[in-house]
């Protein structure tokens, strides 16, 4: 069961992406829409980053690259030192079940479903075999997300922020190489933003890669390193200067809450 | 996944929205009903049949006017009718396989008596006729053969006719009268119930068949020759034997065809079990439209539902499954959804066909090859309708599918 983590400590030194040249060309009709215009990118592992941009920048189109979903037009994308440019659709649907776990803008849980079962879904589609007790592990993850009190909740007996974190112990639960998330905190108002950040921290303090694109700074500022875009390019990529906890953030948020209510 | 997980997530999705699973379903439910309860019907009239011709005797012949066509039995609609009271003479006097022969001359007609009118067929045969269709008398006697000869006017009823003429009484010794010719009830046959076919065997009277020729009828070509054989093992060579007597005496030369229809019981078994075959296939094939109909009303359904739950496959898709996971989960699905309504319709079907059967008095037979095939059929419909809205699901980009609203 923690044979990945062996597997991550063991190859510290390769990128978990190591992208060079991404491309991405969208014909519509006659016109041509160049979303992505030679992205290089490298992430070490551990790295937490934050793609920011205005709108139409690329940003989605980049992590649907990254995430397996869509493959570049041209340049050559390695997750995890594998070349997964030149895979095929199921080849694409295996590395995403088993190396990369997505956190939505939009949760998008199963309606009527309880939490534990939203959470086992991926382990469905497990064509590896690693994967021998789902109920476990999907229980696990919703007790790492402090959900354990909510396994047969449905979604919409669950707030916002209880429904992200659901999706991200989905994301979790099978120990993925790398969690992407586009915008998770879109939806959320600031408090719940708050705590999904948190969230990601401590994952991510515990060795977890993740990548997420926000259009909110204050959210950026908990990533390590932010990469810019604009019009398909990168703009600036740094690493964030004073990396703010998010945590702490969340005690003070509630130390004037409850100041206010005092 | 496995097929157990499979059939589990589809029934969990169907179940999520009952009312539009059971509407959707009704479609198959009514033709599975359906399907099983014609069936029912049709293969408990086959089963009727064949009881009844096995109690007719197996060794009974029936010689008819007409050539039969290759294969069924041609009546013959505009060809001669060259049988006649001498034939059946004849063969009565020449053979040495028969151990009995009749001749019948069927004349519907009006019989009045006791109560009023009643419109019943009446039969010339000879003394032989009770011997041939084992049909003895509960009441009096058969005519004899100084009574054929004579041509005396005596007849014997049928249940039917004895409760329509004379309720509650004997109706030996009674008098009635056919075309205005009065005749003396000798006997009652005891009830032999309806025939396959539905008519009723007992709404009979029989005559001499020289009376009916020469007072009722007039004329001397007949319907049918009625013969048996002491053993059935004489049978076959008994046919041959008919064909042979017959053919000269109509002067047939060797190229020319029998202009007459010598059948055995097997014969008539075949004949009457193909005749209702036809009409279980009929049945059934009118019913599986319904099925039909139902498949795609499960089409119908499984499109919606595939563009409903886009996001759903799209999130699927994004955590891994393979496009040939979703087309499996929708066919799946469907199947599913039509073999539930199947189960469903194999339930009605069967409760349906039994209330039928006691309403009407209908022999009715289920068989469990029907059930499974109509299932089967059910599943089929299921595949085959789910089939084009699986591939749209199994088809969907990821991406697109997850941004649509
Ligand atoms: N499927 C698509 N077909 C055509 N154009 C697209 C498609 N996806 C994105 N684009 C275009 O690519 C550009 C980048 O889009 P996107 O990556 O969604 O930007 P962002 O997420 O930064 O707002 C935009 O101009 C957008 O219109
Ligand atoms: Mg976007």
């Amino acid at each position: 069961m923690s044979e990945p983590s062996h597997d991550r400590r063991h190859h510290d030194d390769t990128p978990v992406i190591l992208a060079t040249g991404l491309e991405r060309v969208f014909e519509i009709g006659q016109n041509q829409v160049r979303a992505l215009r030679g992205v290089d990118l490298k992430i070490r592992r551990g790295e937490m980053v934050a793609i920011m941009g205005t709108s139409g920048s690329g940003k989605s189109t980049l992590m649907n690259i990254l995430g397996c979903l869509d493959p570049p037009t041209s340049g050559t994308y390695r997750l995890d030192g594998v070349r997964v440019d030149e895979l095929n659709k199921d080849e694409l649907a295996d590395v995403r079940n088993q190396k990369l776990g997505f956190v939505f803008q939009k949760f998008n849980l199963l309606a009527r479903t309880s939490a534990l079962e939203n959470v086992e879904l991926p382990l469905l589609y497990d064509r590896s075999g690693r994967q021998m007790e789902p109920r476990q592990l999907a229980t696990a993850a919703l007790e790492r997300v402090g959900l354990g009190d909510r396994l047969d909740h449905q979604p919409n007996e669950l707030s916002g922020g209880e429904q992200q974190r659901v999706a991200i112990a989905r994301a979790l639960v099978t120990e993925p190489s790398l969690l992407l998330a586009d915008e998770p905190t879109g939806n959320l108002d600031s408090r719940t933003t708050l705590e999904v950040c948190t969230l990601l921290q401590e994952l991510n303090e515990l060795g977890l890669t993740i990548v997420l694109v926000t259009h909110e700074p204050e959210v950026a500022q908990y990533a390590e390193r932010i990469v810019e875009l604009r019009d398909g390019q990168i703009l600036r990529d740094q690493p964030v200067g004073d990396r703010r906890s998010a945590a702490s953030d969340l005690k003070q948020l509630r130390s004037k809450d409850e100041g206010r209510a005092a | 996944m496995k097929p157990t997980r499979l059939i589990g997530v589809a029934l969990r999705s169907i179940l999520k929205n009952k009312m539009r699973t059971l509407l959707t379903m009704l479609g198959v439910v009514i033709g599975v009903g359906a399907v099983i309860v014609m069936v029912a019907i049709g293969e408990g009239a086959q089963s009727k049949i064949r009881a009844q011709i096995d109690n007719l005797g197996t060794n009974m012949i029936v010689v008819t006017p007409g050539s039969s066509s290759q294969g069924g039995v041609s009546q013959g609609a505009g060809s001669l009718n060259r049988l006649t009271v001498e034939d059946a003479e004849a063969l009565k006097s020449e053979s040495f396989l028969l151990s009995a022969v009749s001749p019948s001359i069927v004349a519907p007609t009006q019989v009045v008596g006791g109560q009023g009118n009643w419109r019943s067929a009446i039969f010339g045969v000879a003394t032989d006729y009770q011997l041939i269709r084992d049909w003895p008398v509960s009441s009096g006697r058969l005519f004899d053969e100084s009574e054929v000869r004579s041509m005396r006017k005596v007849a014997v009823i049928g249940t039917t006719v004895a409760e329509a003429l004379f309720p509650g009484e004997d109706p030996v010794g009674q008098q009635i009268r056919l075309r205005n010719v009065p005749f003396e009830v000798i006997g009652l046959l005891t009830e032999k119930g309806q025939t396959a076919e539905g008519s009723d065997q007992d709404d009979v009277v029989l005559a001499p068949y020289t009376t009916v020729k020469n007072r009722l009828s007039g004329r001397s070509f007949i319907a049918q020759i009625l013969a048996s054989t002491a053993t059935p093992d004489d049978v076959a060579a008994a046919q041959e034997e008919i064909s042979s007597i017959l053919r000269e005496r109509h002067g047939l030369a060797d190229w020319e065809a029998d202009d007459f229809t010598v059948r055995n019981q097997t014969d008539l078994a075949a004949t009457a079990e193909e005749t209702t075959e036809v009409m279980t296939l009929l049945l059934a094939a009118i019913a599986s439209i319904s099925l039909l109909v139902g498949g795609i009303g499960i089409m119908n359904i499984m499109l919606v539902s595939v563009s409903e739950r886009t996001r759903e496959i799209g999130l699927r898709l994004a955590l891994g499954a393979r496009s040939s996971d979703v087309l499996r989960q929708f066919l799946v699905e469907s199947t599913v959804l039509s073999v539930l309504g199947g189960l469903i319709g194999v339930g009605l079907g069967v409760a349906g066909a039994t209330i039928l059967g006691r309403l009407t008095g209908w022999a009715t037979l289920i068989s469990l090859q029907t059930v499974l095939v109509s299932l089967g059929f059910a599943a089929s419909v299921g595949i085959f309708f789910g089939f084009w809205p699986s591939r749209r699901a199994a088809a969907l980009d990821p991406i697109e599918a997850l941004r649509y609203e």
